[in-house]
C-alpha cells in the first residue's frame, strides 16, 4: 500500500510549489548572510525585507510591523510575555478562552505563576466565547485579550472583529494567534482592530521553522533574543532566509484563492457522509468553520484507534484523544464545549487543503464507516 | 510508536467478543481515562477453557488485551494469576512507557473476571487473588 491520503493539513502542510521555488536560491548559491555588506549578503537582506512587505499587505498591516521568528509557539510566547512585561504597571490581568492552543495556554500558565490573573472565556457547545462575557470580564486592570482567530481541533471561527473592537473601547491591547486562520480565511488587523497577531510558515505552505509575529508600530516590544540586533533588535539571531522567503511566496499565492471554496465543498461533503453514521457528531461551528477542518465524535470508540486503522489503509488523520497525545485527559477543547469524557475520547480531525481531491474524500468515506464499525463491535461501551 | 506485534494484535485482535456462558466477567478502567476492558471467562475444573474480551480504547488497550487473553487461554486458574503486566508488555514486544498502563489493566482485567467466578460460586476471592480489582478504577 503506497498510497497516502494526507487529511492532517491543519498540523501541517506540504510546502507548497511557490514556497519551494523561492526557497530554492537561498539554499544554494544565495548564502550570504543579510547582515553583510557585499552582494550576496544584501541579496539575501533584500528578499527578507521583500518578504516583510507582502506579508504585511496580506494582512492589512506596516512593514514594520512585521517579525519573522521561529514558530507560531514562539511568535505567541514574544507577544504575550511582552505585553505583560509592557503594562504591568497599569495591571495583570489577562483575558483568554477556553479553547486556546496550548502555545499561548501554557505561556499564561507561567505568567500566572509570576503573578498575573488570568480569566479563561468559556464557550458554548459550537466553541463561540460570549462577547457579553468578555465585556464583564473586562477589569480596570486588564492589560491583554488573547484569542485565537481560529481553532486548530474544531475549526471554528472565533469573532475577532468585534473582540478587537471591544477591545479598542476599552483600551485593552488585543492579540490573536492566527496560525490556523491566515491562509484560510482574510485577516486585516486594522480592520480587525488587532494589535497583535501571531502565525506560523508552514500550516500554509511555507516551511517549518518561521513563524510571524504583527505587532503594531506604537508598541515598542522588548527582545525576545539579545544579541546582533536583527529583526530591529527584537529578535537577534541571522535570518532563516530561505524560511522566510517560502512564507511570503506561499501566502502570496494562498491569498489569490480565497475563498478556498473547492475546500469547503470537499469539507462540507465529508461532514454531510460521516454524519450519517449513527451516534457521530459534527464537532465546532457548523457555520462559522474553517474552510478546511471537518472534527467529529464518534461515540463508544476512541479516537487513536481510528488513527491507526486509518493509518493502515494511507490515510493521515488526528485525534483529540488522550491516547493520541500520551496524556490521560482527552482534549482541553473537546472538554471546553461540553463533551463528556468517553465521548471526547472519541475525536476524529480531517483537516483538507487544497491538494484533497474528490477522490480522496470518497476513498475516505468508502474506508471509514468499517473502520468506526469495526472498533464499535469491540467496545464495552456500544450496545 | 508501536511494535509489529502490537500492530499485529491490534489490526487482528484475538478472542475479541462476548461469552455467552462466562462464569466470570470483570470490567477495569474507566472511560474518564479513555480505556474500559471487560474479560469474560469460563472456567472449568479450575482452567480456563474459554476467554473473550471487549475493549474501548486506543491500539495499546485493544493489543494487550488481545495478548492477555491469549496467554491465559486453557491455563489453570493459578497460572493465570500469575501473569503479570510486564509479561503482557513483553509478549508484545514492549510498549511504549506512556501506554504501559494498559498492560496493567489487562493484568487487572484477567484478575478481575477470575474474582468475578469466585464471588459468584461463594468464595472469597480476597486470599487467591490478593487484592479487589473490581474496585480499582483506572489502574494507575
Amino acid at each position: 500500500m503506497n498510497k497516502l491520503i494526507y487529511f492532517d493539513n491543519a498540523a501541517t502542510t506540504k510546502l507548497s510549489k511557490p514556497a519551494f521555488d523561492a526557497m530554492l536560491p537561498f539554499l544554494g548559491d544565495g548564502y550570504g548572510n543579510p547582515s553583510s555588506i557585499y552582494s550576496i549578503g544584501r541579496d539575501a537582506k533584500n528578499a527578507i525585507e521583500n518578504a516583510r512587505s507582502r506579508i504585511a499587505d496580506a494582512i492589512g498591516a506596516m512593514p514594520e510591523e512585521i517579525y519573522f521568528v521561529g514558530g507560531g509557539t514562539e511568535s505567541d510566547n514574544w507577544a504575550i510575555k511582552s505585553v505583560a512585561e509592557m503594562k504591568k504597571s497599569k495591571g495583570r490581568h489577562i483575558i483568554t478562552s477556553a479553547i486556546e492552543h496550548p502555545a499561548v495556554l501554557n505561556t499564561l500558565k507561567y505568567l500566572e505563576t509570576e503573578g498575573y490573573e488570568l480569566t479563561h472565556l468559556s464557550v458554548d457547545e459550537h466553541g463561540q466565547i460570549s462577547l457579553d462575557e468578555l465585556r464583564s470580564s473586562i477589569r480596570n486592570d486588564t492589560i491583554l485579550i488573547t484569542v485565537m482567530a481560529a481553532n486548530n481541533e474544531i475549526g471554528t471561527i472565533l469573532p475577532i472583529s468585534e473582540i478587537g473592537k471591544i477591545a479598542r473601547e476599552n483600551g485593552v491591547l488585543f492579540h490573536s494567534d492566527a496560525v490556523q486562520a491566515v491562509g484560510q480565511i482574510p485577516i486585516n488587523v486594522r480592520e480587525m482592530s488587532i494589535d497583535l497577531l501571531s502565525f506560523s510558515g508552514h500550516k500554509l505552505g511555507g516551511a517549518k521553522g518561521v513563524g510571524v509575529l504583527y505587532a503594531k508600530k506604537d508598541l515598542h516590544m522588548p527582545p525576545l533574543l539579545h544579541g546582533g540586533g536583527q529583526e530591529r533588535g527584537g529578535r537577534s539571531g541571522t535570518e532563516n532566509v530561505a524560511g522566510i522567503v517560502s512564507v511570503a511566496a506561499a501566502l502570496d499565492d494562498k491569498l489569490l484563492r480565497l475563498p478556498l471554496r473547492s475546500v469547503e465543498q470537499m469539507r462540507d461533503r465529508l461532514i454531510k457522509e460521516l454524519l450519517t453514521i449513527p451516534r457521530t457528531k459534527l464537532t465546532g461551528d457548523p457555520v462559522n468553520r474553517l474552510p478546511g477542518i471537518a472534527s467529529f465524535v464518534f461515540e463508544g470508540i476512541e479516537g487513536e484507534s481510528i488513527l491507526l486503522l486509518l493509518d493502515q489503509c494511507g490515510i493521515c488523520a488526528s485525534s483529540g484523544s488522550a491516547c493520541s497525545s500520551g496524556s490521560l485527559e482527552p482534549s482541553h477543547v473537546l472538554m471546553a464545549i461540553g463533551l463528556p469524557h468517553e465521548i471526547a475520547h472519541g475525536s476524529l480531525r480531517l483537516s483538507l487543503g487544497e491538494d484533497n481531491t474528490n477522490d480522496e474524500i470518497d476513498y475516505v468515506l468508502e474506508k471509514l464507516p468499517g473502520i468506526i464499525e469495526k472498533l464499535r463491535d469491540m467496545s464495552p461501551l456500544w450496545q | 510508536m508501536y511494535s509489529e506485534k502490537v500492530m499485529e494484535h491490534f489490526t487482528n485482535p484475538r478472542n475479541v467478543g462476548e461469552l455467552g456462558d462466562a462464569n466470570g466477567i470483570g470490567e477495569v478502567g474507566n472511560s474518564k481515562c479513555g480505556d474500559i476492558m471487560r474479560i469474560y471467562v469460563k472456567i472449568e475444573d479450575d482452567f480456563i477453557s474459554d476467554i473473550r474480551f471487549k475493549t474501548f480504547g486506543c491500539g495499546a488497550a485493544v493489543a494487550t488485551s488481545s495478548m492477555a487473553t491469549e496467554l491465559v487461554k486453557g491455563k489453570s486458574i493459578q497460572e493465570a494469576l500469575s501473569i503479570t503486566n510486564k509479561a503482557v508488555a513483553d509478549a508484545l514486544d514492549g510498549l511504549p512507557a506512556e501506554k504501559l498502563h494498559c498492560s496493567v489493566l489487562a493484568e487487572q482485567g484477567i484478575k478481575a473476571a477470575i474474582q468475578d467466578y469466585f464471588d459468584k460460586k461463594g468464595i472469597d476471592p480476597l486470599p487467591i487473588i490478593g487484592c479487589d480489582f473490581r474496585c480499582s478504577s483506572s489502574g494507575e
